[in-house]
């Protein structure tokens, strides 16, 4: 099912001659009314006249999280005030929070993509949505909100917390869909089962929109088989007019990305440059097309992601991207070559007889040391087989970060375990 | 012919692992009949031929280690010379290739025993049927397992 079926499978060809007239006119915009650009601009002596194929968003400048902050509250606001409807804001971990800006049409275009989204689930407009993210200043729960609506499902405001009337609200009006974040997710089942309410048998649950945290693909899994639904990621940042910006089909492989509403970048964050092939991974880039009251030309989220090369077999057009496996920030690089750790992870979890756990340590030589415990279960008594998973774990590596790593493998329950974020780099060199 | 348990243990390659594990066994009252270890620089395998070797698959186990059972052959030498050149022999004869072996020498040197690792036990076996040789018996490798093992400390 499609909300919107030309604009999801318009060829890629009318996609891109929608996408760079409307580059052409974000970036004039821009350049027009807002100063920080104009000056952007003239430093690097770039006009929009200079802008004339989608391949020269590269001669754009970037915008960070330092510039919104800098020009906190309303710098970057490119209509006149009147036009303003909505402020809404993201916390960041230091400083001021950044102001982002919605006009009439942005909230509209930001509930139609969400629309989509839904709509894409599997939702129609007999289905009734209980959304459980803070309504607020945060985009989440507002955004889902008007999305809902527009599909026409009977949308249930219930904001995150007090889980007895949470479960009561769903009984009560036959809740199908959640939003929810994942740890409330898990969270709420057990308390479903202190009260003695089969999830399963006693909810008509069918699907449940996780997000607001990072979570992985285990837990995803773990949530659909507690409630007996699926589960769809979803990727949004407020900078980008909140949730909706990605999202998976019925495939449940990769988050389609509206890209008549965003231009797509991945990039090397230590170059800056374009990743050479598609597939690669690296930061996610995105420059608006279809924002009017605060246009942002290559916003860098610092969100670690590639591109899902092909085609989806749902029928839409707009390119995939992967879950997003972690932040820019937390690159490193050895002997030349830039290496995430969510690279080195993903390799590990599609190793068998492998744990969870592990861990990078970079040392003064230069060299690189991946220390992984070993899956307590696989264990035959058999020295072969651990020598033959030490080599089957090297030479992934190697091919994937093209440096060759010695990888310890170690006993379960021997390294240090997280509760929250994971510290797995430790760089020795920095000492 | 029976098959004998042997209890595989991974551990890192640094003082104090084989400590950690005889610690366990002692204060479990097992016996060690035969140690070996095969080490591949950072982490190894140590095995043991124990007294009684489902306690303490279950002991190592609890105690967060680690821990595999595995059948192996136990052949019986005389401890004179040519003794292991003719179980040599029929095993190669029977074409049942080593994968691992060592071995232990029982009741003061009368006999030994070469402990073998196979790919296929059952394989093994049937094809060393017939020939003269003599296997360390389950009575005579566990004399204290005929009551049942006790497996509360296996957690859940």
């Amino acid at each position: 099912m499609f909300w919107n079926k030309e604009i999801e499978t318009l060829s890629r060809k009318k996609l891109e001659e929608l996408q760079i007239d409307r580059l052409k006119k974000t970036v004039k915009k821009v350049y027009d009314k807002v100063p920080f650009y104009k000056n952007k601009f003239m430093e690097t002596g770039i006009k929009p006249q200079d802008i004339q194929s989608l391949k020269d968003v590269t001669k754009l400048p970037f915008t960070t999280n330092d510039d919104l902050r800098a020009n906190f509250p309303d710098g970057l606001v490119a209509v006149p005030k009147g036009q303003i409807i909505r402020l809404h804001t993201s916390s960041g971990t230091t400083g001021k929070p950044k102001a982002l800006f919605f006009s009439k049409k942005d909230v509209d275009v930001a509930a139609d993509q969400m629309a989509r989204c839904l709509i894409m689930s599997g939702m129609t407009s007999e289905d009734i949505l209980q959304n459980m993210m803070t309504y607020g200043l945060f985009t989440g729960a507002l955004v889902m909100h008007y999305g809902a609506e527009k599909v026409g499902c009977l949308v249930i405001p219930a904001g995150p917390g007090n889980s007895e009337r949470q479960i009561s609200l769903m009984q009560d009006f036959g809740t199908t869909t959640l939003h929810i974040t994942p740890s409330y997710a898990l969270y709420l089942a057990d308390i479903m089962e202190s009260m003695g309410i089969d999830p399963i048998k006693d909810l008509k649950l069918k699907r449940a929109f996780v997000g607001s945290e990072p979570y992985t693909e285990e837990t995803r899994k773990k949530i659909e088989a507690l409630y007996d639904i699926d589960v769809y990621n979803s990727y949004g940042l407020s900078e980008m007019n909140g949730p909706g910006v990605g999202f998976e089909c019925g495939e449940k492989h990769g988050m389609h990305l509206w890209e008549d509403n965003y231009l797509v970048e991945i990039i090397d964050p230590q170059t800056l440059l374009p990743v050479k092939e598609e597939g690669q991974v690296g930061e996610l880039v995105l420059t608006s097309l279809n924002r009017e009251a605060m246009p942002l030309l290559r916003y860098r989220t610092r969100d670690i992601t590639s591109i899902i090369p092909g085609k989806c077999p749902c029928g839409r057009t707009h390119r995939r991207i992967n879950r997003i496996t972690g932040r820019s920030d937390d690159m490193f690089i050895i002997r030349g070559v830039n290496v995430f750790p969510q690279q080195i992870e993903r390799i590990l979890m599609s190793t068998q007889r492998v744990g969870k756990n592990y861990q990078i340590v970079l040392d003064a030589l230069d060299d690189i040391t991946v220390r992984v415990e070993i899956s307590k279960d696989m264990f035959d008594g058999n020295m072969e087989h651990l020598v033959d998973l030490q080599k089957e774990i090297t030479g992934k590596l190697k091919a994937e970060i093209l440096v060759t790593p010695k990888v310890e493998l170690l006993e379960p329950g021997s390294l240090p375990s997280f509760e929250g974020k994971a510290k797995r780099v430790i760089d020795k060199r920095k000492l | 012919m029976d098959a004998i348990k042997q209890i595989s243990i991974f551990a890192r390659n640094n003082p104090g692992q084989i400590e950690r594990i005889t610690h366990i066994l002692a204060e479990q009252k097992i016996n060690i009949l035969a140690i070996t270890i095969a080490s591949s620089g950072e982490f190894g395998v140590i095995k043991f031929l124990v007294d009684q070797c489902e306690k303490a698959y279950e002991c190592l186990k609890s105690e967060g280690m680690t821990v595999s059972l595995n059948d192996v052959l136990a052949i019986k030498l005389t401890d004179k010379p040519g003794g292991l050149y003719k179980v040599a022999k029929i095993l190669r004869e029977r074409k049942v290739n080593i994968d691992n072996a060592y071995m232990f020498v029982q009741e003061s040197r009368k006999q030994g025993y070469l402990m073998i690792e196979v790919k296929d036990i059952n394989k093994s076996m049937e094809l060393l049927k017939g020939e003269k040789l003599q296997y360390l018996k389950k009575k005579d490798c566990y004399p204290r397992t005929k009551k049942p093992v006790k497996s509360s400390q296996s957690g859940k």
